[in-house]
C-alpha cells in the first residue's frame, strides 16, 4: 500500500494511504479528543470535537474523518484548535441538560470527562437544553433526550451492528433529535433491548432501566429470601466497573461481594448453562435423528436461544422461521423456575417468599424476565435483573472494599459449574460447550481437540463456520456415522441476519447455529461496563477462556450437580416432561 | 384503494431501492395527504428500511408532513423580502378568513395554514404556495377571493 | 434613467436569456474532443454560479479523470437561498440551454445519466420540464447516449449543498457528507458525479456557442464573465438581471436603490450585509463580496434586528442539525440577540457570540454553518445599536 508522509505537531510520521489524521496521530501517541467517533462504528464526523489545523487551510479538519495527504502539516494543539475545541464543548454543554450529580453515567461520562479538560470555566453560552421526560417504557433501556448530544452513535450502532434501526435522527436543525418511529415509546417499537446503544452512548441519554432500589428493598426485607445468579460474562466484566483493567477474572470476589450484600443464597447461572447444554444438545440430537430418519417436520438448522436480543430480533424480522429456534430457555430462565421449585423443595424455604435476582451482562435479560411465558414456577421466575454495572454500583453503595475481599465459592445445589458453562460468555462458547458434550454422547470419546479447545469456533469474525466429522459412533447414534456436522456462529445481529437470509432462501448447509445478539457475545453485552472496543472485547474473551482452562471439569455433562438434578428432580430426563414444563418455552411472532 | 394497496402501487412505480424513498414518500404525500404511521410502516416493510429511518427521513423534509394536514396546504413565505412587503398583514388576513392560527388546520379539514422558507419569488412578494400553485404580490384585501376560489375548485 | 442604463448593460451581455439554437451547440460540442472542452472552460475562467465559485473546468476534469463506468451529471436546482430566484427564471425561460449544458458535461466526463434536482417549491414546473426534456431527448437522439430525469426535493434548504443533495437523492436525510471524498470521485451511488448550478450550465452552453474569450472578456480578473442577479427588497425595480461581475456596490445601488438604501445584503442569508458607508469600496465578485446572485436592498425604515432575526430563524430551522457548531451555534445566536434586545443580557454578550462564530466558521461540517457568521458579524459590526436598542 502507498505510504504517506506527514507531520503532526512538528513530528514526522509515515502511514498507509487512506489513514485518517486521528489514526496517524495515535501512531505518534498524540491524543486527540473525540466524541462521535467509535472504533466499532462508521465515521460520522459530526461532533467536531476532534478538529485539527492543517497548514494552508482556513477551515479546521475533523481528524476522525479526514484522510492524510502527502506533505500535510497538522497541528493538534494550536491556539485556533484549542479555542474551537473549547467552544464546541461549551456548545454541547449548552444543549445538554447536565444533571451530573444524579446521572447514572457520572464518573463514566465522556462528555463530562472532556468538559473537565476542555470546556470554559465560565461558559457564557445560554442554556438551550430541552427538558423532556425520559422514556421509561422499556423494561431494559431508559432514553433521556435532554442529555443527548446528537453524536448518533446509538443510531449507527443499531443500524450497523444490529440491523435493527430502532433509532434514527428525526427532524432537522434545532429540532434534530434521536427518535424512534413517530417518537413512540421504546417498548412499542422494534427494539431488541440489546443495549448496544447504551454501551456506546457517551452520555447518560441511553442507560439501562435500573432495578437497584427494588433489589435493595428485597435485601432489606427480612421476610424475603433472596436468591441470586450471576451470568458467565459478569465475572470478566465486573472488575472494569470497579477500576480494574479489562481482562481480569473476579469470580471468587464477586461471590463474596454478593454474600456481603446480603443475598441469602448465591448461585450461578453457569449451573444452568451446563443444564442448557444437556437439554439443547439432546434437542439437537433429537432433531438430527428426525431429519436423518426422514421426518420432514423437524427443522434444521437449529438455532441457539440463549440471547434474548436475538430472540426478539427473529420474532420481529423472521417470524416464520421461529421453528428453527431451540425451545430451550436461556440459562437465566432455566435458573428462575428451579430457584422457585427445586430449591424450596430441597430446603423448605417458602417459594412465595423467594425473590430471584439475576446479575447479567445484558439489558435484554430484563425484558426476557418480564415475558409472560416466564412463569413456569407459578411465580415470576426471575424477579429482577441487574446489569454488571448495576452490581458494581451496589458494591460501591454498600462500601465494600472489593479488592480486599476473600474469594469464595457459590452455594451448592444450583451453583456448581464446568468450564463449558463459563465460555457461554464469549461468542462461539455455547457452540463449543455443545460440541464437547454432544460429540462425547455420540461417540463415547472426548472431542478430538487439544485440551478440549475447539479453536475453529472461537474468535471475533462476525460469522464463523466449522465442520466436524462424526466417526466411531456408539450404538444409539449409529445413524450419524460418517455424517459431517456443519455448524455456524454469528454475533452481532447484522451477521445473524445474513445467516437468516440463507436459511430463508434454503441455502443453509448447517445443522446447528449459535447466535449472540451482541458483538463478541455476552462479554460485551449491553449491561457490561462501558466503554467497549475490539481490544476490550478481546481481553474479556481471553479471561473467559483462561477461566475455562483453569477448571478441572470442562464438559457440562460432567457437572455432578447436574447429574444429581436429573436423578432427584428432572427424573424423566432431558426433554422429559418436567424439563419440558420448566426449561423449555415457545416464541411469539411480532411482525 | 386501501392504504396498503396505494403504497404498493407507488413503490411498484418508483422502485424498491433505498434511493427511491424520496419519490415514494413525495408521491404518497400527495396521494394520501400526510404520511401517517400506517403509511410509513408499510413503506418500511415493503422497502425493507427500518421504520425509524423512514420516519427520520420524512421528518427531515418540510413538505413530507407526518402530522395530519388539511386538504389544501397554504405555505406563506416568511423570508425577509416578503416580510418587508406586508407578509404579516397577509398572514393576519389568512388567519381571519380561515379562522385558524398559523400552523393550524381548519375544522372542515380543507386548509392548513403554515409558513415556509424562501419560495423563490422575492421580487413579487408576499408570496404563498397553495399545494403546488404560486400566488404572488399578495394583498390582504385579495385573500378572501383567493380562498373562495380554491374552495370552489376543490 | 437608470432603467435605460440597466437595459444597455444587459444588452451588452445578453448571454443567459438570449435565443440559442441548442441543437447546433450540442452538435458542435459533441464534435469536440472532451479535452478541448475542458480547455475552453479553463480559458473562459468560468466558476460555479451557486455561490462557492469552484472553477468549472477543474470540477469536470476531476470527474473525467475519476475511474468508473457509471458517472452522473446533476443540476442543482435546489435554489433556496433567501432572495434568490434566478434558477427558477432560467428553468422557466431557457430550459433547453440547461439541458444542453448537461449534455456537454455528459460528453466531457463520460456520463450517460443526468438529473435535475428540482426543489419541492418549484414542483409546479415539473410537468412542463419533463415534456421539454422528452423533446430534448428526441433532438439529441442518435447523437448522444444521455438521459435526463427530474428528482424532486421536498423542502430542505441544506440539500442545495452538493453532498446533502446527493444524500437526498439516495433516499436519505439531507445531511452533508464528510469531504473528501468529493462528489467528482464518489458522488451519487458512489460514482463520479458533477453537481452544477443551473446558471453555470447555461454559461457552459454559451461559452461553447460564442467561444471562451467572449465570456472571459467580461468582468474582472478574479471574477470573469457575467452573473445573473436576483434583486429584491427596497428597490423600485425588483427582478432578474444579468450583469457583469466586478461592479461596485455604489454603482449597483445607484442603479437599483430607492434613494434611501442603507444596506445591501449580498448573497442571501449566508452572505454579507454591506452598510452604506462601504458601498464604494465593495466590489461584487470573488475579490469582494461573492454572491450566488441574491441582492437584497434595505432602506432606512428597516430594522436590521428584524433582518438578522429573520435569517437566524431560517438557519435554526434549515441547518441539518448533525454537526455541533451549526446546530447549537445558530440557536445560540438567535437566543443571544433576543436576550440582548430585551435587556436580559448585557450588550457585551454580542461579543461572546461573535467569538463563537469563529468556531462555526472553522469547524462546521459544510458551507451552511460556515457561512452563518457572514451575515451575523456584518450586521452586528455595522448595526450594533439596532440590535441592542
Amino acid at each position: 500500500m502507498k505510504k504517506i508522509k506527514i507531520q503532526i505537531d512538528n513530528r514526522e510520521v509515515e502511514v498507509d494511504e487512506g489513514t485518517t489524521i486521528l489514526k496517524a496521530a495515535e501512531k505518534l501517541n498524540i491524543h486527540i479528543p473525540t466524541l462521535c467517533h467509535h472504533e466499532d462504528l462508521c465515521i460520522a464526523g459530526n461532533c467536531r470535537v476532534c478538529v485539527v489545523e492543517v497548514e494552508g487551510a482556513n477551515l479546521l479538519s475533523a481528524s476522525c474523518a479526514t484522510p492524510v495527504m502527502e506533505g500535510m502539516k497538522i497541528h493538534t494543539n494550536s491556539m485556533k484548535v484549542r479555542n474551537t475545541r473549547r467552544t464546541i464543548l461549551d456548545m454541547l454543554l449548552s444543549e445538554h441538560a447536565g444533571e451530573c450529580t444524579s446521572c447514572t453515567r457520572s464518573g463514566n461520562c465522556e462528555l463530562q470527562t472532556l468538559a473537565g479538560y476542555y470546556a470554559s470555566p465560565d461558559n457564557a453560552l445560554l442554556d438551550i437544553s430541552i427538558k423532556s421526560k425520559p422514556d421509561t417504557s422499556s423494561p431494559s433501556i431508559t432514553k433521556d433526550d435532554s442529555k443527548c448530544i446528537r453524536c448518533q452513535r446509538c443510531v449507527r450502532t443499531c443500524e450497523e451492528i444490529q440491523k435493527v434501526g430502532a433509532l434514527s435522527m428525526s427532524g432537522k436543525g434545532e429540532h434534530a433529535k434521536v427518535s424512534t418511529f413517530f417518537e413512540l415509546p421504546l417498548n412499542t417499537v422494534i427494539c431488541t433491548n440489546c443495549g448496544q446503544c447504551v454501551t456506546r452512548c457517551p452520555t447518560g441519554a441511553l442507560v439501562e432501566r435500573s432495578y437497584i432500589d427494588e433489589v435493595w428493598d428485597a435485601l432489606s426485607n427480612p421476610d424475603v429470601h433472596t436468591v441470586v445468579q450471576t451470568a458467565p460474562a459478569v465475572r470478566v466484566g465486573l472488575g472494569e466497573a470497579l477500576g480494574h483493567d479489562p481482562g481480569g477474572r473476579f469470580t471468587g470476589k464477586m461471590v463474596s461481594a454478593l454474600r456481603n450484600l446480603g443475598f441469602d443464597a448465591v448461585f450461578d447461572t453457569n449451573f444452568t448453562a451446563d443444564l442448557t447444554i444437556i437439554e439443547e444438545g439432546s434437542e439437537l440430537l433429537a432433531r438430527l435423528t428426525n431429519v436423518l430418519t426422514g421426518d420432514k417436520s423437524a427443522q434444521l438448522p437449529m438455532f441457539t436461544s440463549c440471547s434474548p436480543g436475538w430472540i426478539k430480533f427473529i420474532e420481529h424480522r423472521w417470524p416464520h422461521l421461529l421453528g428453527h429456534l431451540s425451545t430451550c430457555k436461556s440459562p437465566q430462565q432455566m435458573f428462575g423456575p428451579l430457584a422457585k421449585t427445586r430449591y424450596p423443595e430441597a430446603t423448605g424455604v417458602n417459594p412465595q417468599k423467594i425473590c430471584s435476582i439475576s446479575i447479567m451482562p445484558c439489558t435484554a435479560k430484563k425484558f426476557e424476565a418480564d415475558r409472560p411465558e416466564m412463569r413456569a414456577s407459578g411465580f415470576k421466575d426471575v424477579d429482577y435483573v441487574l446489569t454488571t454495572r448495576e452490581l458494581a454500583k451496589m458494591i460501591k453503595q454498600a462500601g465494600i472494599d472489593f479488592d480486599a475481599l476473600e474469594e469464595s465459592e457459590c452455594d451448592s445445589m444450583l451453583g456448581k459449574h464446568t468450564g463449558a458453562a463459563v465460555i457461554f460468555g464469549a461468542t462461539g462458547g455455547v457452540m463449543e460447550a455443545a460440541i464437547r458434550t454432544v460429540y462425547e454422547l455420540v461417540t463415547g470419546r472426548q472431542v478430538p481437540f487439544e485440551n478440549l479447545n475447539i479453536t475453529p469456533v472461537r474468535g471475533m469474525e462476525g460469522i464463523r463456520e466449522a465442520t466436524l466429522k462424526i466417526e466411531g459412533t456408539v450404538e444409539k447414534y449409529r445413524f450419524l456415522e460418517g455424517v459431517e456436522v456443519k455448524v455456524a456462529i454469528a454475533h452481532g445481529l447484522i451477521n445473524a441476519d445474513k445467516l437468516m437470509e440463507a436459511v430463508n432462501g434454503g441455502n443453509a448447509p448447517w445443522h446447528f447455529i449459535e447466535v449472540m445478539a451482541c458483538p463478541g457475545g455476552c462479554l460485551s453485552g449491553g449491561g457490561q461496563p462501558i466503554p467497549t472496543s475490539p481490544d476490550i472485547r478481546a481481553a474479556r474473551a481471553n479471561a473467559i477462556y483462561e477461566e475455562d482452562a483453569s477448571l478441572l471439569l470442562r464438559k457440562s455433562h460432567e457437572n455432578p450437580e447436574i447429574t444429581k438434578l436429573y436423578e432427584e428432580f428432572l427424573v424423566d430426563g432431558p426433554l422429559g416432561h418436567t424439563s419440558h414444563h420448566l426449561l423449555h418455552t415457545h416464541y411469539t411472532p411480532r411482525p | 384503494m386501501s392504504v396498503l394497496a396505494t403504497v404498493k402501487t407507488v413503490i411498484d412505480t418508483e422502485g424498491t431501492a433505498r434511493h427511491n424513498l424520496l419519490p415514494v414518500l413525495t408521491s404518497l404525500r400527495s396521494k394520501l395527504g400526510s404520511l401517517s404511521p400506517e403509511i410509513l410502516k408499510n413503506v418500511s416493510q415493503i422497502m425493507d428500511i427500518p421504520m425509524a429511518h423512514v420516519y427520520g427521513t420524512a421528518t427531515f423534509y418540510s413538505f413530507l408532513e407526518t402530522k395530519p394536514m388539511g386538504k389544501n396546504v397554504i405555505r406563506l413565505c416568511r423570508t425577509i423580502s416578503c416580510d418587508m412587503h406586508g407578509k404579516r398583514d397577509v398572514l393576519n388576513a389568512l388567519e381571519d378568513v380561515l379562522a385558524v392560527k398559523n400552523g393550524e388546520t381548519t375544522t372542515d379539514g380543507l386548509f392548513t395554514l403554515t409558513e415556509t422558507n424562501c419560495l423563490g419569488h422575492c421580487h413579487e412578494g408576499p408570496v404563498m404556495l397553495v399545494n403546488d400553485e404560486v400566488f404572488s404580490s399578495l394583498k390582504p384585501e385579495n385573500i378572501p377571493a383567493i380562498i373562495d376560489e380554491i374552495r370552489k375548485k376543490r | 434613467m437608470s432603467e435605460d442604463k440597466i437595459n444597455k448593460m444587459q444588452e451588452k451581455i445578453n448571454l443567459i436569456f438570449s435565443d440559442c439554437e441548442v441543437c447546433e451547440v450540442v452538435s458542435q460540442a459533441l464534435a469536440e474532443d472532451p479535452e478541448q472542452i475542458l480547455k475552453m472552460l479553463l480559458v473562459s475562467s468560468l466558476r460555479g454560479r451557486g455561490g462557492a465559485g469552484f472553477p468549472t473546468s477543474l470540477k469536470w476534469k476531476f470527474a473525467r479523470q475519476a475511474p468508473g463506468d457509471r458517472k452522473f451529471v446533476i443540476v442543482n436546482a435546489d435554489e433556496g437561498e433567501p432572495g434568490t430566484f434566478k434558477d427558477r427564471e432560467i428553468l422557466e425561460k431557457v430550459p433547453y440551454k440547461v439541458f444542453a449544458g448537461m449534455a456537454i458535461c455528459a460528453h466531457t466526463i463520460g456520463a450517460r445519466e443526468g438529473f435535475i434536482y428540482l426543489r419541492g417549491e418549484y414542483n409546479y414546473m415539473r410537468k412542463t420540464l419533463e415534456e421539454q426534456i422528452q423533446d430534448f431527448h428526441n433532438k439529441i437522439a442518435g447523437k448522444l447516449d444521455f438521459v435526463i430525469k427530474i428528482v424532486s426535493g421536498a423542502g430542505a434548504y441544506v440539500c442545495g449543498e452538493e453532498t446533502a443533495l446527493i444524500e437526498s437523492m439516495e433516499g436519505k436525510r439531507g445531511e452533508p457528507r464528510n469531504k473528501p471524498p468529493y462528489p467528482v470521485t464518489a458522488g451519487y451511488l458512489g460514482c463520479p458525479t458533477v453537481v452544477n448550478n443551473v446558471e453555470t450550465l447555461v454559461y457552459v452552453t454559451m461559452i461553447m456557442k460564442m467561444g471562451p474569450q467572449h465570456f472571459a472578456s467580461l468582468g474582472t480578473q478574479h471574477s470573469r464573465g457575467a452573473k445573473v442577479f436576483s434583486i429584491s427588497g427596497d428597490t423600485p425595480i425588483p427582478g432578474i438581471y444579468e450583469l457583469e461581475l466586478g461592479m461596485s456596490l455604489a454603482e449597483f445601488v445607484e442603479l437599483f436603490g430607492d434613494g434611501d438604501t442603507k444596506a445591501v445584503q449580498v448573497g442571501g442569508a449566508g452572505g454579507f450585509c454591506v452598510p452604506r458607508k462601504k458601498f464604494t469600496e465593495t466590489i461584487i465578485g470573488f475579490e469582494g463580496v461573492p454572491t450566488g446572485g441574491s441582492m437584497m436592498l434595505f432602506n432606512s425604515t428597516r430594522s436590521m434586528y428584524n433582518v438578522l432575526h429573520n435569517y437566524l430563524d431560517f438557519f435554526c430551522e434549515e441547518s441539518c442539525g448533525q454537526c455541533t457548531p451549526c446546530r447549537v451555534g445558530c440557536q445560540q445566536l438567535r437566543k443571544g440577540i433576543e436576550e440582548v434586545k430585551n435587556h436580559s443580557l448585557k450588550p457585551v454578550h454580542l461579543d461572546v457570540l461573535k467569538k463563537m462564530t469563529d468556531t462555526m466558521r472553522y469547524a462546521s461540517k459544510c458551507g451552511l454553518g460556515q457561512s452563518v457568521p457572514n451575515s451575523f458579524n456584518s450586521i452586528i459590526d455595522n448595526f450594533r445599536e439596532e440590535i441592542i436598542f
